[in-house]
């Protein structure tokens, strides 16, 4: 009995310590900045407008891609074809490369000069500098987070379930929404979720591909680079809470849907 | 009515070989066979599942083989019920309506007659989480049985029940079939063959090894593997003696000398001794039994039908008796008796 009860006291020392990591700096944020000036930032409409910027960007994002990421990420739970330990070491990638050198990289790609860039413009669209090119430049740094946690969601829901369902009739378009969909959700919402964080708190590939309009990130850091730390700090805070009122809503809605 | 022709398929780890067999229209087919033996594809391979390396599937004349699942009208039941967790009872037996596009109304009173022919009414609004393996049996059953299959395919369908249960659900099979359901059963175990079905395949090692009419299965069987796997307790390898007397050979196994009826030429050979041909008395009884032995009772083991009684007569003959004769005799293990059978009841397959 002594053993394991000095371990649990060792691990969970070394637990807090990292909780007070993550905890200190934030915290700290929080407490040296006043209410007023809390309240002064967010009448600001440039900070307003920034934060629904950001929000709107990374939801696009999210959405868009999900309709190609989802039914990707079943593939890559069910088939077994060639070269497919290099197709989901191509999907990890972003999150392996700087993401300044991913900014630039889509810069590249979606610049006047490239083909996606003059079909763009074929229709009076120009990515760089547009919410458009901002939410291109979140979803690449984001999607393996969806793509990751759908297929592992896939992963979980029992082949047989899918058998059965074919079995009795269904097309497997019919199977896949009524099965395999709904039995990986929970998984798949953490996804969705996960990649709206991630696409909402970019700042490397954004910032190269879209320094105007501002989203959050690049505002927070524009301030602090002008005015310095006390400017930038309610900005951030702000941001920061606006966050987690959403991702709290995001979490409670996908466990009520999990529970109905 | 559905033909099997040379079917062979190559999974990881085992493969399934050359199978070939005939289902008539109302046929219960049993398929037995050890667990892993490969019986699973073959039930996935007739519902189109799986699709075979080699051989061809014929339903009324018809290749099927490469035929859509959907399109055939085999329904399975997966060892594990497969119920889908996410939806309600009721919603998980309305799932092959609903791909047939029927009106709400026909679909609601499809569920509700099935819901009461299983006795499942009072779970329909239920999700599966929680139910018993028994009541998730009666769901799987009701709702593969709501797409109307031709042939309904069952995969071990009574491995995780009590006894009760057990009895239950078969007495349901049987009225099943009887009403002209045609069946196709795999399971590893040969009560349920001997209980339910009217013909039979006996599968090991991803081949069928002896396949026919149930009844001719059991008492013909055709190897030793055969007769181990159907229940047949008492199989021997023995030696015929050259010199007939008064009609009768003599086999020899360990010494044990025992009489029987038999045309056959060849010396080398098994016999077979069904248990409840052997007689158990306190003394030797002057009787037509030309075999007349012996022996201490080693093993009194309670089975389905019976008793089954173990004695040691130089070889261990297994005796099937009723509750009342274990009394009647006072058996116990490690009494002297006597055991008696009649060389007719001896066969011998060379």
């Amino acid at each position: 009995m002594k053993r394991p009860q000095s371990i649990n006291l060792i691990f969970a020392f070394l637990g807090g310590i990292v909780l007070l990591f993550i905890i200190a700096p934030l915290a700290g944020m929080f407490f040296s900045t006043g209410t007023s000036e809390l309240i002064e930032t967010a009448k600001e409409s440039e900070v307003r407008e920034s934060i629904w910027l950001t929000i709107f960007t990374a939801m696009g994002a999210t959405f868009v891609f999900a309709i190609a990421a989802i039914p990707f990420s079943y593939l890559l739970a069910r088939k077994k074809f060639p070269f497919k330990r290099l197709v989901l070491g191509i999907i990890d990638l972003p999150i392996v490369i700087p993401h300044s050198a991913a900014g630039i990289a889509i810069l590249g790609f979606i610049s006047r000069d490239s083909l996606v860039g003059k079909v763009g413009s074929e229709f009076g669209l120009n990515f760089v500098g547009s919410p458009v090119g901002i939410s291109i430049a979140m979803a690449f740094v984001s999607i393996p987070f969806l793509i990751n946690a759908a297929r592992d969601g896939f992963s979980g829901v029992p082949v047989k379930l899918e058998k059965a369902a074919l079995n009795l009739g269904a097309s497997p378009f019919k199977v896949f929404f009524t099965i395999s969909l709904p039995l990986a959700w929970r998984n798949i919402v953490s996804g969705l979720i996960l990649m709206f964080a991630r696409g909402m708190s970019e700042f490397g590939a954004v910032v190269i591909v879209a320094y105007h309009p501002m989203v959050t990130p690049i505002l927070i850091w524009e301030r602090f680079g002008s005015f310095g730390l006390q400017y930038a700090r309610p900005v951030a805070v702000i941001f920061i809470l606006v966050s987690l009122i959403f991702f709290v809503i995001l979490r409670l809605l996908s466990k009520e849907k999990n529970n109905a | 009515m559905l033909d099997l022709q040379n079917i062979s398929k190559q999974l990881d780890g085992f493969s399934i070989r050359n199978i070939s067999f005939k289902v008539e229209k109302g046929d219960y087919y049993i398929v037995l066979g050890h667990s892993g033996a490969g019986k699973t594809v073959l039930l996935e391979i007739i519902a189109g599942l799986i699709t075979p390396d080699s051989g061809k599937v014929f339903y009324n004349g018809k290749d099927i083989t490469f035929q859509k699942i959907q399109k055939r009208k085999f329904g399975l039941v997966f060892q594990d019920h497969a119920i889908f967790p996410h939806l309600s009872v009721k919603e998980n037996i309305a799932y092959p309506l609903k791909s047939k596009k029927l009106s709400k109304k026909k679909i609601n009173n499809t569920v509700i007659e099935l819901a009461e022919n299983f006795e499942i009414t009072h779970l329909l609004n239920r999700k599966p989480a929680n139910l018993s393996g028994g009541e998730l049996q009666r769901i799987a059953l009701a709702r593969t049985l709501a797409l109307d299959p031709d042939i309904l395919l069952l995969d071990e369908p009574l491995s995780s029940l009590d006894v009760q249960l057990k009895n239950d659900l078969r007495r349901l099979l049987r009225s099943l079939n009887k009403n002209g359901q045609t069946i196709i059963h795999v399971t590893h175990d040969y009560e349920e063959a001997i209980l339910l079905s009217n013909k039979i395949a006996v599968f090991h090692a991803g081949k069928i090894i002896q396949s026919g009419l149930t009844n001719d299965v059991f008492h013909h069987p055709g190897s030793e593997f055969v007769a181990h796997f159907t229940g047949i307790k008492n199989y021997f390898k023995v030696t015929l003696k050259d010199i007939e007397q008064n009609g009768l050979k003599t086999a020899i196994i360990n010494d044990v000398e025992i009489k029987l009826l038999s045309t056959e030429k060849s010396k080398e050979g098994f016999i077979i001794i069904r248990c409840e041909d052997i007689i158990l008395s306190d003394e030797l009884q002057n009787s037509s039994a030309a075999n007349n032995f012996k022996g201490i009772i080693t093993e009194i083991n309670p089975s389905k039908p019976g008793i089954e009684i173990v004695v040691d007569i130089g070889i261990n003959l297994t005796a099937l008796i009723s509750e009342v004769s274990l009394h009647k005799l006072n058996l116990t293990e490690g009494k002297k008796i006597c055991v008696s059978f009649k060389a007719s009841a001896v066969k011998y397959i060379a």
